[in-house]
């Protein structure tokens, strides 16, 4: 039997910035990830993630992240890409600057 | 200190137009991400957690104050305003966007800098002791050497696809300062009935599997170093594993191989190719070792200096931890702390560059050094100039008395920037810092390495530290392992594994029971960590940090 599959977002580096991005439904890329679009599904998350992987000309890296429904959106469930939605801890730098 | 020839100059024009046009190219989708990644390592230029990271090399650590007042300025055009300087002797950019990258480069270029070869499985920038040309141990200057090697490894045709990085360090003295026997290469300066040479260690390395370096050639002459070295890489080259990143570097080379099997191949390469070098090499050397010449030493008063001392305990303080003797006794080497509690270890922001480089060009023959300790070093210093040097770095909160302390800690970047890192270090650094200084115990406990790595990789050293720190991802949630006794000088020893590790919220209050413990089995104030562990072990540590209670509840 397979193991139960984790929801997954899509995300990675944008080119220019080279900051954290996600992949919405809408096929766009946003910088909040509360906006991305929550994959239930292990198929469908292959077919977001080689799309993603298409997008050369506006992000780098892009990758599958687990992720769980939040009260308004996908959030991490992991620290790593917990910090990746804010920022270092030593600056108040990063996408935290600005909320 | 060196400064660039014609070809330098144009070499490195050169390769910031080139990459200029690779960035353009990138942007305009004329080239993809795979085919542009190797092509901006090869510049320095990683993608990080939060942003593209460019790592710009300090050759042996070595700053004039232009070039130094240069990375500030840097820092506050393109960056967040701070720049980070690596264990490496490179100063790392966090916050550079991609469009900017070559003007950067252009910046650098304009004083004699560049990021090339700071990734990639290259030779990567020679780092040599801190105290380079001023330490009163000292046999000879190592930085002539260290020029001349990188040279020899800029863009050198048979050396740019090596089966991984290749790091080598160089001092000229017997008390190691640059962790030579944790380099791919290491390199001492030493003297045999009168005659200079070096000592050669091969395979030292920290990373996933620590190995201390192990002596390739007790003393080589002068006049065979670069054949000799070309040799070491030549035959690594074709032997170091490709098939296995983890198995690639020469450490594993060495340990599979074996030192004296791989000492053979070396001698026979080495017989091979030592006739292709006919001289040319040392004459460069001597043309580099003019530019090293040191400064015109200006005879100082000290008394100023005494004065001061006597009038300011601050001062006083400061002069204690911060002062090691330089080879001429109206001069001092001056250690500027960049681990001011609770601040980042190795940051220094635009204004604070701009500050050491005006103390520099002022009063200490316009020199800088960065140490692999993250501090920042002015070399050459009168006595007398120090209250005025102090008062300065006060100002802008340069002037913190802690070197070789407990708050005086490596820690690499972590999982606050690092892509690669599995736990954050900065926050544990800084806490560490807080705390002990909240405690009041920092003069105390006296000298102490901690060192903190975010992942297996040990750019934060921890191998080696007296305490060594090394953050992990167990399950999903970080947990630090504790390593005690390490050492990175000339009796370079890897530390020991306490046990289980801890997570992010018990392991201030993990090391606070280590230094406690210390307190109490010292033999007396003068006796070290370090010297109080290599007496008594690991047991009376081990069961401060794992309290009884504790260890019969996981049986």
């Amino acid at each position: 039997m397979s193991r139960t599959f984790t929801p997954k977002v899509v995300t990675a580096n944008a080119l220019l910035e080279g900051d954290a991005v996600w992949l919405t439904a809408a096929d766009t890329w946003t910088r909040d990830m509360g906006e991305a679009e929550l994959i239930e599904d292990p198929g469908h998350a292959e077919l977001r993630l080689l799309h993603a992987q298409g997008e050369t000309e506006t992000v780098v890296g892009a990758y599958l992240a687990d992720a769980k429904a939040g009260p308004t959106g996908p959030v991490p469930t992991h620290f790593r890409e917990a910090f990746r939605t804010r920022g270092p801890s030593n600056y108040a730098h990063g996408k935290q600057e600005g909320a | 200190m060196y400064t660039y020839s014609d070809f330098d100059e144009a070499f490195v024009r050169e390769r910031v137009a080139q990459f200029r046009g690779q960035v353009e190219r990138r942007i305009d989708g004329s080239l993809t991400e795979d085919e542009f990644k190797p092509l901006r390592l090869m510049n320095g230029l990683y993608l990080q957690l939060h942003a593209y990271m460019l790592r710009v090399a300090i050759p042996y650590g070595t700053l004039s104050s232009r070039q130094m007042r240069q990375l500030g300025y840097i820092a506050g055009k393109w960056d967040k305003g701070y720049g980070h300087f690596t264990t490496r002797q490179n100063i790392q950019y966090n916050w550079p966007k991609l469009r900017d990258i070559p003007d950067m480069l252009d910046a650098l270029a304009d004083v004699q800098m560049h990021a090339i070869q700071t990734s990639g499985n290259t030779i990567r920038n020679v780092t040599a002791d801190h105290f380079a040309g001023a330490a009163a141990d000292e046999i000879a200057d190592p930085r002539p050497v260290a020029e001349l090697l990188r040279q020899w490894s800029t863009d050198h045709a048979e050396f740019q696809f090596l089966p991984r990085k290749f790091k080598i360090a160089i001092t000229g003295a017997p008390n190691d300062r640059a962790v030579i026997r944790a380099h791919d290469i290491g390199l001492e300066i030493v003297e045999r009935d009168g005659e200079v040479g070096y000592r050669v260690f091969v395979g030292g390395g920290l990373g996933r599997t620590p190995m201390i370096g192990k002596v390739v050639r007790d003393f080589l002459p002068r006049l065979d170093l670069l054949p000799y070295i070309e040799a070491i890489l030549s035959v690594y080259n074709l032997l170091g594993r490709r098939d296995n990143k983890y198995k690639a570097r020469i450490k594993i080379t060495v340990h599979e191989t074996g030192i004296d099997e791989i000492r053979g191949m070396i001698e026979e390469r080495f017989a091979e190719i030592r006739p292709e070098f006919t001289g040319v090499d040392q004459q460069i050397l001597a043309g580099i070792e003019a530019q090293f010449a040191p400064p015109a030493f200006r005879d100082a008063d000290p008394a100023p200096y005494l004065a001061a001392r006597d009038a300011d305990p601050v001062f006083r303080a400061w002069c204690d931890t911060n002062l090691t003797a330089h080879k001429r006794d109206d001069h001092a080497i001056v250690s500027i702390s960049l681990k001011a509690h609770g601040k980042t270890p190795g940051d220094a922001t635009a204004e604070q560059m701009a500050v050491m480089a005006d103390l520099a060009e002022r009063y200490a023959y316009d020199e800088l050094r960065i140490s692999h300790e993250q501090n920042v070093i002015l070399p050459h210093v009168p006595r007398t100039d120090l209250p005025a040097i102090h008062a300065a770095l006060k100002e802008v909160g340069l002037a913190t008395a802690n070197i070789g302390l407990v708050s005086d800690i490596i820690a690499c970047p972590g999982m606050d920037y690092c892509a690669l890192a599995t736990a954050r270090s900065i926050p544990v650094a800084q806490e560490i810092a807080t705390r002990f200084e909240e405690l009041k115990l920092e003069h105390d406990i006296g000298a102490l390495k901690i060192k903190i790595s975010g992942c297996i990789n040990a750019c934060g050293h921890h191998h080696v530290g007296h305490i060594g720190i090394l953050g992990l991802d167990r399950a999903g949630v970080e947990n630090y392992q504790i390593t005690l006794g390490g050492d990175g000088t000339e009796e370079t020893t890897i530390g020991t594994r306490t046990g289980p590790g801890f997570a992010y919220d018990e392991i201030v209050p993990a090391i606070e029971r280590i230094l406690f413990a210390y307190l109490d089995l010292r033999e007396d104030a003068s006796e070290t960590f370090l010297e109080t562990y290599r007496r008594l072990g690991m047991a009376p540590f081990k069961a401060a940090l794992y309290p009884v209670k504790e260890r019969a509840d996981a049986a």
